[in-house]
């Protein structure tokens, strides 16, 4: 008896300024398979569907558990994380390509750095005092707990830049996963202290305003996590913001306030 | 040159070492060989551990103290324990403010659930994915910590070995760029691992891909002593997969869920057909104390006995039933969502409604880097003492999984984060004080040791880009890990290990012949596996040599040839003939076994110096959960 084979396209790039290429796979089917097994075999027997010996395509991993965020990719057209992509639910040829809107490293590889640099730019954290022993955090609602535990799931893995119309090459539109951070710690007792600071960082070029409100990161987001109505709250808290900012302005620095 | 920290791993044991070190406005690089937010640590599920005792249930540290060191069957040294359930309150409140969003009370304080091997509420949880969002929480505060420019990050770089200066002392790292594969050495006046667990040298666990232990390994080969390398722990309920297995937190039966299989061998019926008195809840008939919250060690024993020795596995397969579908789906979903959604996702059936199939994988090392610890006559350790958390070589220190200290012979569930948590606490202060009693007299490392640890490296990976044999690393990769499966985790038997030995003798000679695969110099993944396939090798030889040297059964540690007859009365203790059996097992090996790296592992087996003392914290008795 023959073995069932599963046929896999993988595109290929050696770096960021060699072309890109297309090459075919032909891997033994498995019970269970998951396109991260599929990826693990063609490394044990890297050869190309016609036999023509390759190098294993490189791409990244962590968890196979779907908290981690690493092996995001596009797999037959849509944005997703391997190690849930279960092979018998695709369609085959299974097609694996790197994101688009990320520098590509190498083959399924991009950098990503963006989203780790927009949490900065949002103040993504509760600015403690320190770490010494000063007793428990303020006590929270089991709703707000809730809300906050949903947000927080978030593990900066692009799908939802990668899903936008607003992010290209040239454009600087911050993206869903930071501002829906701004969020999550404006709607924490200490978090709220410095709110103000969140919602100026998302002010400005390629902040919250840029958003097109395709709506399309909310599909994408692999956790379920409610970007669109986090953009909405952030987008009227940070109008509110820049009217509160323009009232009490400080006069000194410039320019009178209303009335004046 | 200007005061400088490194710490290599970016998962909670590197992280909060980095933050102690930053907070106390020391300048720190950290290197991760994925950008820290990935890091392993997101893997863990159920909670961490803090005798908070918020349900009036008497809790207590000294409590937890007991729990951890009888859950360890007294193999750890007992300080380390005592100080990190001492600061686990304090450390969970500091989580807390730093916004880990914990599951609340009514009344809007933190909540507390059961876990193994303990019979208080004592666990915290974020849903049942705690681990990610205490990483995150501590990510977050790095990155404050990142803008205010004390913390640079090296990520995508890969720890090879720590630079070694005449008088042996470590004076920084040589790392490489896994993106250009460019070597580079980083001085240091103290360096911490906190490189976590070598879960893959068994291939598929419920790790991270990126958990080989290699660092470690490499600093066993480097001269650092690895301890206890022989303990390992199988967690009892995994989802068996393809590429790797996928942990059914322990949570899961803290909040009431249930073991079962059916009574009946080769019982081919669906589970809904099978009435309640036809179901075998066998942890809870065999311990009706512990129930199915029983050491990890034991429930795993219990299941493969189950399956294994008297063939009851679910549908004649490798699997038990952990069933929480008498539990109502809302609850389920706030409290244990993030393995519900995983379970289903893998396995496509809703185990809120449906009994999960689950299986014991491969989970934790005990064992790791042997590290030092300074204590008082009360068992205290003392504060900021350069000793905490020091491996034997002169400022290197060992953080996390990847140190061998908390856990003894087993580990209770959700300890785990807290250990990770405290070791780093106390690794940052230590760390500090080294450089400051030592740095003056030896000044900055000499320009030619940290030219000659990069040459050294330069030269292993021009060797590796040359290879050009007829072996796949991976294929070996995978064989070792079947191996190591096979002989070296539940069960363990002389003749297997000694058979196993040689095998990994012969992969050690294969992988010599192995084809490097890749010869490019942008992100060349297989390069840097071939040389981490060759510390994997390394650390399994001393799993299995340390395994085979200790002739007892003890914590994850089981050999059916080597166990203690079953003591006659209830509580062991009672029982004269037990206790002088029990007492002479334990003289012969209540001990650490140290392995020195040699072309042959150099075991020794030394005894507990907290056990040495006129009053230690805990005296050692026979551990039972019946």
């Amino acid at each position: 008896m023959t073995e069932r084979m599963l046929t896999v396209r993988i595109q290929r790039q050696d770096g960021p300024s060699d072309a890109p290429r297309w090459e075919e796979f032909s891997v033994p089917w498995r019970q269970n398979a998951n396109v991260i097994s599929v990826l693990m075999q063609i490394q044990r027997d890297p050869r190309t569907s016609d036999g023509k010996p390759t190098t294993p395509p490189a791409w990244d991993a962590a968890c196979l558990e779907e908290v981690c965020g690493s092996c995001t990719m596009n797999i037959n057209g849509q944005v997703r994380q391997a190690c849930t992509a279960l092979v018998d639910k695709l369609a085959q040829p299974l097609m694996l390509a790197p994101m688009k809107k990320f520098p590509l490293i190498r083959d399924l590889t991009v950098d990503r750095s963006r989203m780790f640099e927009a949490l900065k730019r949002v103040k993504a954290w509760i600015p403690i005092d320190g770490t010494y022993d000063l007793g428990p955090g303020p006590r929270q609602a089991p709703e707000d707990q809730e809300l906050n535990y949903a947000l927080s799931t978030c593990m900066s893995c692009g799908c939802c830049l990668e899903v936008c119309p607003q992010i290209g090459a040239t454009t600087a539109f911050i993206g869903a996963a930071a501002i829906s951070q701004a969020r999550l710690f404006n709607n924490h007792p200490t978090g709220s202290m410095n709110a103000d600071e969140r919602l100026r960082g998302l002010m400005g070029p390629g902040g919250v305003a840029d958003c097109g409100k395709a709506g399309l990161c909310v599909q994408a987001c692999p956790k379920g996590i409610p970007l669109t109505s986090s953009i909405a709250e952030m987008n009227r808290d940070t109008t509110k913001q820049a009217l509160k900012d323009w009232l009490f302005r400080d006069e000194s620095k410039g320019g009178a306030g209303p009335g004046g | 040159m200007a005061e400088r920290y490194i710490v290599v791993g970016g998962g909670l044991a590197g992280l909060m070492t980095v933050i102690k070190l930053a907070e106390a406005g020391k300048h720190v690089d950290i290197f991760s060989i994925v950008p820290v937010k990935r890091s392993h640590s997101v893997c863990a599920q159920g909670g961490i551990n803090g005798a908070v005792n918020t349900k009036g249930e008497g809790d207590s540290p000294d409590i937890h103290v007991k729990d951890t060191l009888k859950g360890g069957d007294f193999l750890a040294e007992q300080p380390p324990v005592k100080g990190m359930c001492y600061a686990a309150p304090g450390i969970i409140y500091l989580l807390d403010r730093m916004g880990v969003p914990f599951n609340r009370t009514h009344e809007g304080l933190l909540d507390f659930r059961r876990f193994g091997g303990t019979l208080h509420n004592r666990t915290a949880f974020a849903g049942a994915s705690t681990g990610q969002q205490l990483l995150y929480a501590l990510d977050e505060q790095v990155r404050r910590y990142e803008t205010e420019g004390l913390v640079r990050k090296f990520e995508y770089w890969e720890y090879l070995g720590f630079v070694k200066d005449e008088q042996g002392a470590c004076r920084g790292i040589v790392a490489l760029n896994l993106r250009t594969m460019e070597i580079e050495s980083f001085a240091a006046d103290a360096v911490c691992l906190a490189t976590g667990g070598p879960g893959i040298i068994f291939g598929r666990s419920t790790n991270s891909t990126i958990n080989t232990g290699t660092a470690a390994a490499r600093a066993y080969i480097d001269g650092a002593i690895y301890s206890n390398a022989e303990f390992v722990q199988v967690h009892p309920t995994a989802i068996p997969g393809e590429d790797k297995h996928r942990l059914m937190s322990e949570s899961a039966r803290g909040e009431g869920g249930r073991i079962w299989v059916p009574k009946q061998k080769g019982d081919m019926r669906a589970h809904k057909d099978i009435p309640a008195t036809e179901r075998w809840y066998f942890l809870e008939e065999r311990y009706p104390h512990y129930g199915n919250l029983v050491p990890r060690d034991v429930a795993t024993r219990e299941i493969f006995s189950v399956v294994r020795d008297m063939g009851l596995g679910v549908e004649g397969t490798d699997a038990v039933y952990l069933d929480v579908s008498h539990i109502p789906a809302a609850t389920l979903e706030k409290k244990l969502g993030g393995i519900m959604d995983i379970y289903e996702k893998f396995v496509g059936v809703d185990p809120k409604h449906n009994p999960m199939k689950i299986f014991p994988a491969v989970h934790y090392s005990m064992g790791g880097l042997w590290v030092d610890y300074e204590a008082d006559a009360r068992g205290d350790l003392v504060k900021s003492s350069p000793r905490q958390q020091s491996t034997n070589i002169p400022g290197l220190y060992a953080a996390g999984e990847c140190d061998y200290a908390y856990h003894g012979a087993n580990r209770l569930g959700a300890n785990s984060l807290l250990s990770c948590l405290y070791s780093g606490q106390i690794t940052g202060p230590a760390m500090v004080n080294y450089a400051k009693n030592n740095m003056a007299a030896k000044g900055d490392a000499p320009a030619r040791t940290l030219a000659s640890a990069k040459t050294y490296w330069s030269d292993r990976f021009n060797t590796i880009y040359k290879m050009s044999g007829t072996e796949n690393p991976y294929v070996i990769g995978q064989q070792m890990g079947e191996l190591m499966v096979k002989t070296s985790t539940v069960v363990k038997r002389n003749a297997e290990l000694d058979s196993a030995m040689v095998q990994i003798q012969q992969m050690k000679e294969r992988w010599s012949q192995c084809n490097v695969l890749d010869t490019g110099r942008t992100l060349n993944q297989s390069a840097s596996y071939v040389n981490q396939l060759w510390n994997m090798l390394e650390l399994a030889h001393v799993m299995l040599k340390t395994g085979r040297m200790r002739d007892e059964s003890r914590g994850s540690h089981y050999k059916p040839d080597f166990v203690l007859p079953k003591a006659k009365t209830k509580n062991p203790s009672d029982d004269p003939e037990f206790m002088t059996a029990w007492r002479a097992r334990d003289e012969k090996w209540r001990k650490v076994s140290m392995a020195r790296w040699s072309t042959e592992p150099q075991i020794t087996f030394e005894p507990l110096k907290s056990l040495q003392v006129e009053n230690p914290i805990l005296k050692p008795e026979p551990r039972h959960y019946d």
